[in-house]
């Protein structure tokens, strides 16, 4: 900084530079989010509604910004708008707990373990390269129409993610850490417990951020495919009865479940490591 | 000075000593062939001694030392804390046993970041069986002997390193160990932290007759702390030397301008050659 060799000057720019970086860390005041938000919405808004005036886009291509926001205005005060809601929440909270459980669980298992790590990661490797939107009739198949293929994709999406952070998270711990552990003889559920897991705590959190998105999509894809409730089952109707507006506002629907998940999830990291450098702030995705 | 390494053997376990280290060396294979980190060596600690391994970088001292708190294996000899065998001729793994009478302090804190302070002191309490209320009245005791009683709700990162490296001793002492290994403790403390440090471990050591070994490259610390100072050189790793330092305890910073303590410093440095 230029002022730091003219000591005259010192204290006054000093004290004002710092009253402008400390709250945001460095990177721009608190409330800046509260700005740019609405603004780059508006933003986008406007190019949305020009182009549809510009180019003089059909309604059943591209609807107009306010169309669909009165059409969404006009879902709202429709059940079939929150039934639907609930049951894609339902297939997501449902497919992303048994998911964590069980790729949280493994990941904590194949990390400390790593001879089964080498055995079992070509199948774990296959289990995701396998195009899972073409599995989902075999799952139409053995789960029938309602809410188990659904949970299932939204179960066998999100695994995967969590599954590798815990690994990274539990291969991360300080070898120091490690050492202080064999001094006083900790046994080893005691370093799982009081080392490891902690340890691995930010990058499990990570997975779950990464996984919750992957859940809805995956429910999301479900619906799409078979069966008539949810969300996903509700925009292929409205498709195929071209109403383009009802579809687009289903769209903001699913964003805004996404990005309600997403924020309970990463607000989770707040409290659950307050020790930790990235708490308070959420993975960018 | 003495030779405490060629003295007359003493008898297996009924020596008294508080660490016995009878033949040790360690090699390290290596894809060029193995390496050799330590010459087999010969050391005896006695009850309530300050020992300093004194020597660069290189010269096997933390390796020796990591070897008496079982964290590596020696390729050859025996290792005995007090009456227990830690390591017997050909042991792979030490003894458990002859483990809880250590203590030991890194050259990093190795705190846990997510536990407070006094429950970072309290850890080794937690698999022994002792009660949570009891575990907390132990670290408040430890804490205040450190000189942080008023910190015990803070977390590592709210501490400087010294008062870091304050709470690892602490919790290194927490169990009671009748010995505390030392390796290079206060390496990364800045030099008037690290005179303070050696004021708090010297009154400790005067107050609760621990046995201490402490690794060191610093000569002038060395000889600050130390009842003996065990030189080793490199490249292998063997004993150099084994000065004593016979200065009064305790003994306060003034010491360093006596001119016994820059002898000694002196003789340690020639002994050290081109190093340092």
């Amino acid at each position: 900084m230029a002022t730091l060799a003219d000591t005259s000057k010192a204290p006054t720019s000093e004290s004002a530079s710092r009253a402008r970086t400390k709250p945001g860390r460095g990177d721009g005041p608190a409330w800046l989010l509260w700005v740019t938000t609405p603004l780059l919405l508006a933003a986008f808004l406007g190019a949305w509604k020009a182009y549809t005036v510009v180019f003089e886009v059909s309604e059943l291509v591209v609807p107009p910004p306010e169309q669909v926001g009165a059409t969404l205005v006009d879902l709202m005060g429709q059940s079939m708008l929150y039934e639907a809601t609930y049951v894609t929440l339902y297939e997501t909270i449902v497919g992303f707990s048994i998911a964590a459980v069980v790729g949280i669980g493994l990941g904590i298992l194949l990390g400390k373990v790593r001879l089964l790590e080498r055995i079992l990661s070509p199948f774990l490797v296959a289990t995701q390269v396998v195009p899972k939107v073409a599995i989902v009739p075999i799952l139409l198949l053995w789960f029938g129409f309602g809410l188990e293929p659904k949970i299932f994709m939204a179960a066998i999406i999100s695994f995967f993610v969590m599954m590798q952070n815990t690994i990274l998270g539990i291969r991360s711990v300080e070898p120091g850490h490690r050492d202080l552990m064999r001094v006083i003889q900790a046994p080893w559920w005691k370093r799982v417990l009081s080392l490891d897991v902690p340890s691995a705590m930010p990058a499990i959190l990570t997975g779950i951020e990464l996984g919750i998105v992957f859940a809805i999509t995956g429910a999301i894809v479900g619906e799409y495919l078979g069966g008539d409730d949810g969300l996903g089952a509700l925009a292929t109707v409205m498709l195929a009865s071209l109403r383009t507006d009802q579809l687009f506002a289903v769209v903001i629907v699913m964003t805004v479940l996404g990005f309600l998940l997403y924020a309970v999830v990463a607000a989770i990291r707040r409290f659950a490591i307050p020790w930790h450098e990235s708490s308070g702030r959420a993975t960018s995705l | 000075m003495s030779d405490a390494t060629t003295g007359p053997a003493p008898r297996q376990g009924g020596s008294g000593a508080a660490i016995s280290i009878r033949g040790v060396g360690k090699e390290y294979a290596a894809a060029a062939g193995p390496v050799r980190a330590l010459t087999p060596t010969d050391l005896e600690v006695k009850p309530g001694e300050f020992v300093v391994l004194l020597g660069p970088s290189g010269c096997g001292k933390t390796t020796l030392l990591r070897m008496l708190a079982g964290l590596v294996t020696p390729t050859e000899g025996s290792i005995s804390i007090g009456e227990r065998k830690l390591f017997a001729e050909g042991d792979s793994k030490p003894s458990h046993d002859a483990l809880d009478s250590l203590g030991f302090v890194f050259q990093a804190p190795n705190l846990l970041p997510w536990r407070k302070v006094w429950r970072n002191i309290a850890l080794p309490l937690e698999t022994k069986g002792v009660s949570r209320a009891e575990r907390k009245e132990r670290a408040v005791e430890l804490a205040r002997a450190v000189g942080l009683e008023d910190f015990l709700d803070h977390y590592p990162k709210q501490l400087s390193g010294g008062m870091q490296q304050r709470v690892a001793i602490a919790r290194a002492l927490i169990h009671e160990p009748s010995i505390l290994l030392m390796d290079e403790p206060f390496g990364a403390l800045d030099a008037m932290t690290r005179d303070q440090m050696n004021l708090l471990l010297q009154e400790l050591w005067l107050e609760t007759g621990k046995t201490i070994v402490l690794v060191t490259h610093s000569i002038s610390e060395a000889v600050f702390l130390a009842d003996r100072v065990v030189l080793l050189s490199s490249r292998p790793g063997r004993v150099k030397d084994v000065v004593d330092v016979e200065f009064a305890r305790p003994r306060d910073l003034l010491v360093q301008n006596d001119a016994g303590f820059g002898e000694s410093v002196e003789r340690l440095r020639e002994q050290l050659g081109g190093h340092e």
